[in-house]
């Protein structure tokens, strides 16, 4: 189930609903801290999706658009004292952008070779950010970026408004993921991820549409990024490595790849899961593997995949 | 030193990591080539390697100076870690690929992420998070050849990874069990046809890329000296690139990649700055890729759908 409307038009406001209520029934701030945080990785897990999911291209960099959207939210407050809300497109813009030039000439590539190409290139991002030091600080990244405000109101350090600003961000992206999964664009790419040929003969333009995907993907993760720099106020350039796209891409593919509903699913139970296996310790990221093989055996086409599994 | 000096010290240092990294690209590519698989627990595989290989030292009580000689020594820590090796990398396969031969090739891919987590955790829980000393077992013997200085453990290293390779090699062309795994990799189908146990051939398949990634991971752990539980990821990283830059699912590809990956970044390192020296390797790999999208040597079309 992809989209509520028509039979249960009820489930969107009931969820909508919960969200709104959630932070005042009882949750205190580190349960705020870990949602905010499920919001990200869902925002990012959509983005991956749009990728991945719909238009079939395997990406194991996408930690490097991440990078680039909380980069350049980061620089623009420091040097030129932009607010969040102004770099919020620019962030978008720039990873969308960081896309499609990497796409232009990877796009030749195809199946796992794709896969190593993005690779290559999310760990170039990361290692050329952890060492031109005079810009992004090197190891230490940046610190002293601006919370966000709106009017008199300051975000400040506390959880609660950015949880409310990345489910909104979430609900947004995801309805924009569901109307573009069903028209004419999300059609094509459904056609180029089950055969490519077949797709081209049709008179798709493949090359085009791949690109697009790519970008659009990328701009979801620029946007992921910037709220992430507004919100931590500190980036470094651990956040964005190999581990990071792995988890993204995991997200997707435990919720369900190519079910917008599926990847939002995966994104709050990969970010709670391991909040939840805090009380066992040392043993816990031991835990957290274990259950990645035992969802994946139980299910493997995602915890709200389609019952055909997609290639 | 002259810059030919140089060059040729650093060609030799290149050439002691490049066997190592060759010696794990084999585990990937061999896999990839029978199950079209990236098999990313492999990394962690290797690390234990080095593991098992400190493992054998404990056992046999060494921390100062070796009782008796050090190719006794240097055998037992292999035999140990080749045993260890080759039975996770069969529980792998066994718990995490094979109940999932049938799901989307990605369903692998969390499994596979999943298996290295655990491996990770157990290896941190059992030998503590910080860096582990290796005790040198081999005497500290250095030759000058050509004005540039070569150590016995550069040499062992290299002539270990040629002699495995060598071996494995035979194995692969000269054996009935070589001949089955290559069938398999063609066309698992038509090997079940033709009586191939295809099942225990792809089990085999992952022992023997164990066994040589704990080869590599011993003969790492003496050369470094010191091995910790995060040295597996960016090894096994770069091990995979090396295995695509000579084209994945290609057996010579994989040394040659390894081999060549070795050189560039020792390379790479020596003359640019060694904190570029990764974005060195990834930028080759990257246009390499773009230019010939199968690898050095990759002919054969590997194709997902």
């Amino acid at each position: 189930m992809t989209n509520g409307r028509g039979q249960r038009p009820w489930v969107p406001v009931l969820v909508v609903a919960g969200c709104a209520v959630l932070p005042w029934v009882g949750l205190n701030a580190y349960h705020l801290e870990v949602l905010a945080t499920a919001g990200l990785n869902a925002l990012l897990a959509l983005g991956l999706n749009i990728i991945v999911g719909f238009a079939g291209l395997l990406n194991l960099g996408f930690a490097a658009f991440f990078a680039i959207g909380a980069y350049t939210y980061a620089l623009l407050n420091l040097h030129l004292g932009w607010a969040m809300w102004w770099a919020l497109p620019v962030s978008a813009m720039t990873a969308g952008l960081a896309g499609v030039l990497l796409g232009m000439p990877a796009i030749r590539v195809r199946g796992d070779y794709l896969a190593i190409v993005t690779l290559g290139f999310g760990e170039i991002v990361r290692i050329v950010v952890t060492n031109l030091e005079q810009w992004t600080g090197g190891p230490n990244g940046l610190l002293g970026i601006a919370h966000p405000s709106l009017g008199r109101y300051q975000f400040g350090v506390e959880s609660r408004p950015y949880y409310y600003l990345s489910w909104l961000l979430v609900w947004i992206a995801f309805v924009a993921c569901v109307r573009l999964s069903q028209s004419r664009i999300g059609r094509a790419w459904a056609a180029i991820r089950e055969d490519e040929l077949a797709a081209r003969c049709a008179g798709v333009d493949v090359d085009r549409l791949k690109l697009t995907a790519l970008g659009c993907g990328a701009a979801m993760a620029g946007v992921a990024g910037c709220l992430f720099a507004a919100k931590q106020g500190t980036i470094t350039p651990d956040s964005f490595d190999f581990i990071q796209s792995v988890m993204i891409l995991a997200m997707v593919v435990l919720g369900g790849l190519g079910s917008c509903g599926g990847v939002i699913v995966g994104a709050v139970v990969l970010s709670v899961l391991p909040e939840l296996l805090r009380g066992v310790a040392m043993y816990r990221m031991l835990l957290f593997g274990v259950a990645l093989v035992v969802i994946m055996r139980c299910r493997p086409q995602g915890l709200w995949g389609h019952g055909t599994p997609a290639r | 030193m002259t810059w030919y000096h140089t060059l040729l010290q650093h060609l030799i240092n290149g050439l002691a990591l490049g066997a190592v990294y060759a010696l794990i690209a084999l585990g990937y590519t061999m896999v990839y080539g029978i199950l079209q698989l990236i098999n990313f627990a492999h990394g962690e595989v290797f690390m234990l390697g080095a593991y098992f290989g400190l493992s054998a030292l404990l056992l046999g009580q060494v921390t100062g100076p070796l009782p008796g000689v050090w190719c006794w020594w240097v055998t037992g820590m292999m035999l140990l870690a080749i045993l260890g090796c080759s039975l996770t990398g069969c529980a792998i396969e066994r718990l995490a690929y094979r109940p999932l031969r049938r799901a989307p090739k990605l369903s692998l891919l969390i499994t596979a992420i999943g298996m290295s987590f655990v491996l990770q955790n157990v290896v941190m829980l059992t030998y503590g998070a910080q860096d582990r000393h290796i005790p040198s077992v081999m005497p500290t013997i250095r030759w000058t050849v050509g004005g540039a200085s070569v150590t016995a453990m550069q040499v062992v290293l290299v002539c270990s990874g040629l002699v495995v390779m060598l071996a494995l090699h035979l194995f692969i062309r000269r054996t009935r069990v070589g001949w089955a795994m290559q069938a398999t990799a063609q066309d698992p189908v038509a090997a079940r046809l033709m009586g191939i146990p295809v099942d225990r051939i792809i089990a085999l398949t992952f022992a023997l890329g164990s066994a040589l990634a704990a080869v590599g991971g011993v003969l790492f752990g003496l050369y470094y000296a010191t091995v910790n539980f995060h040295d597996g990821y960016l090894m096994g990283l770069k091990a995979f690139t090396a295995a695509v830059l000579g084209g994945i699912g290609n057996i010579p590809g994989a040394m040659l990649g390894g081999t060549l990956l070795g050189l560039l970044e020792s390379v790479g390192a020596g003359y640019l700055s060694s904190q570029w020296k990764n974005v060195f390797a990834f930028v080759i790999l990257v246009l390499l890729l773009i230019c010939r999208p199968r690898g050095l040597l990759g002919e054969r079309v590997v194709d997902r759908d």
